[in-house]
């Protein structure tokens, strides 16, 4: 049909620039679990264009309906309390995307998912990226950014983290890092190869793809 | 295969629909021990099967209800149940799928109950009829669609105590099942649900007119004790929201209160109504049989005390609904069902609907609800290949 063409674009437009990086680590045909999955658009992403068998856990009702409604299968829930009602190695990937610094229980959370799954696809807003710390040092004032875009008195992020500090966690806990990406405020990780410090500096995000040791 | 429904007569009690006998070279093993057959089941169905069978959808009615979902109901002449959801282009889309419903079995609309005639005695069976279990209800289901040729429903759906049947349809026949969607239910009967239900019995064995369930033989129904019955159960379907709503503390046809034992208050006379017109279509036997069946169900206790055992290996896919002011089946027993499909890694959506309406809501024009059932079911018929077929 001559109409197919721009309904694919207007799908490949609606999904945000990092849930795009985590697609294109996914490998086609997988089992995955997307942990805090809004709307809905990563799965319905992947379930078209790599045929990916995707559930969901959303904890906003409004978000969990529209997914259904989208023929997605979604559950509401919380990725604290509700990852342990799954069994070990369910899933080839449990997606959790910059939902980890709102958890309770972050490093509970992280083990979870690589029970759950054979690999982890996390990211985070980077809390040392050059922005927030000139913000705080000069300014004074909790850093507001594009990914950290509430006043402190609102936000839901409760136990943010840098990529520093998130790499020794990864390393005491012996989650294997396959894969590190840091993104800089614009979304863009082709400028340069964001690596070490200069991550821990100018990546205003990050993704990690883990799996354990 | 033409489902064009008989005309309605109103010499037949049962109404539009068929009736079929069923369990004749093999009677129906009962839970209780004892063996059923033949016993017969009565049931409508609406639209048309296609040449691969492969879109039929399965309603199970709730307690009170049956097989009248979507035509005239014969003894009331009110609109079937659920025509707010099946019918040409609606949810349950009469015009794509092959929707069947069936009187559950000791319900009084023409499946084999404790109505029907004992071919033993010639009488009716009253309480020697068996006690029978929602598993028993499924199984007899089962061998109808055994008897229509169908091997697999795309689809299980239903509210309740149909609810119930859903669970039962993907935990003993996982194969036959594509889809299902339980609503408003539970995988156990609570003992608050119970004791409801207690209540209710009382209230018939209570009235004279019971005669220890051979009223027939008397000529006569036990027509106070069912309705008390009703008034009951029926206050557990709404929420405190929704009587506020419709009657506050308004009352009936006076001005002001009068200091005696008539029925003062709209909500009063609401119930009475609720009562008396429940006694003219259903049979107070079929509603004791009925309300045990729910009692005994308990799902983990078949599956050795652990839910997700009753579904592991399942490939139905599973769509849960829940309401926030269901109080008779809170959410919280529709995420217990949740957590054991994830446990048996099925392939599960669990929603909340957001409204005031308590219990009965699933029948009601709920139009979250709905888009969600239009979800799930256009996603299900996409991965069972009932799409290409559309136009």
């Amino acid at each position: 049909m001559t109409n197919s063409a721009p309904i694919k674009d207007v799908a490949h437009k609606d999904i945000r620039r990092d849930l795009l990086m985590i697609a294109e680590m996914v490998a086609p045909q997988s089992r995955l679990l997307d942990v805090g999955c809004g709307d809905g658009s990563l799965l319905e992403y992947l379930a078209h264009e790599k045929q990916v068998d995707g559930r969901g856990i959303e904890i906003r009702q409004s978000g969990v309906n529209a997914c259904v409604a989208r023929g997605l299968s979604v559950i509401q829930g919380d990725a604290d309390t509700d990852l342990p009602d799954y069994p070990d190695a369910a899933f080839d990937y449990v997606v959790l995307s910059l939902t980890l610094q709102a958890t309770r229980n972050p490093r509970k959370v992280l083990h979870e998912m690589l029970r759950i799954g054979r690999r982890a696809i996390v990211s985070f807003p980077n809390f040392a990226y050059w922005r927030v710390r000139l913000q705080l040092m000069f300014g004074g004032r909790m850093p507001m950014t594009a990914a950290l875009d509430d006043p402190w008195y609102e936000t839901q992020n409760i136990h943010l983290c840098t990529i520093q500090d998130f790499d020794e966690l990864c390393a005491r806990d012996g989650f294997i890092v396959e894969q590190r990406i840091a993104v800089d405020g614009h979304g863009n990780r082709n400028g340069w190869k964001l690596q070490g410090a200069a991550a821990n500096w100018f990546g205003a995000q990050a993704v990690y793809v883990l799996h354990r040791r | 295969m033409s489902a064009a429904l008989p005309p309605l007569s109103s010499h037949d009690p049962v109404g539009p629909g068929h009736r079929v006998t069923l369990g004749e070279t093999l009677p129906l093993k009962l839970d209780c021990g004892l063996d059923l057959g033949p016993y017969q089941i009565a049931y409508t169905t609406y639209g048309h099967l296609n040449a691969e069978k492969s879109n039929a959808i399965l309603i199970c009615h709730a307690l009170t209800m049956d097989q009248h979902v979507a035509n005239t109901h014969p003894v009331t002449g009110k609109p079937g149940w659920w025509l707010t959801a099946v019918g040409p282009g609606k949810i349950i889309d009469t015009d794509r799928f092959f929707v069947i419903c069936a009187n559950v079995l000791g319900g009084c609309m023409g499946s084999s109950g404790p109505a029907e005639t004992d071919p033993a005695t010639g009488k009716p069976y009253g309480l020697r009829f068996p006690v029978i279990t929602i598993r028993d209800m499924v199984n007899a289901q089962a061998m109808l669609l055994d008897h229509l040729g169908i091997h697999q429903l795309f689809c299980v759906i239903g509210g309740s105590m149909g609810g119930m049947q859903v669970l039962q349809w993907a935990a003993s026949y996982p194969e036959r099942v594509f889809s299902a969607i339980p609503i408003a239910c539970a995988a156990k009967h609570s003992a608050q649900n119970i004791a409801f239900h207690e209540v209710g019995r009382q209230a018939i064995y209570a009235d004279p007119q019971w005669h220890q369930g051979d009223y027939f033989d008397h000529d006569t129904i036990p027509r106070a004790g069912l309705a008390v019955a009703r008034m009951a159960a029926h206050i557990t379907y709404l929420s405190e929201a929704a009587l506020h709503r419709k009657f506050g503390r308004n009352l009936q046809n006076r001005e002001r209160i009068t200091y005696g034992f008539e029925t003062e208050f709209q909500v009063e006379s609401y119930l009475l109504h609720q009562g008396s017109s429940f006694v003219e279509r259903f049979d107070a036997n079929s509603y004791l049989y009925i309300t045990r069946a729910m009692d005994y169900f308990d799902l983990a206790a078949q599956a050795g005390g652990n839910l997700a055992n009753a579904f592991q290996g399942t490939k139905t896919r599973f769509c849960v609904v829940s309401f926030t002011s269901d109080w008779l089946f809170p959410t919280s027993e529709s995420k217990e069902i949740v957590r054991a499909l994830n446990a048996a890694a099925a392939n599960v959506s669990f929603v909340e609907i957001e409204t005031d309406k308590g219990h009965d809501a699933f029948l009601l024009d709920e139009p979250v609800m709905f888009a969600t059932l239009k979800g799930f079911l256009d996603g299900c018929a996409e991965q069972r290949g009932l799409n290409g077929s559309q136009t």
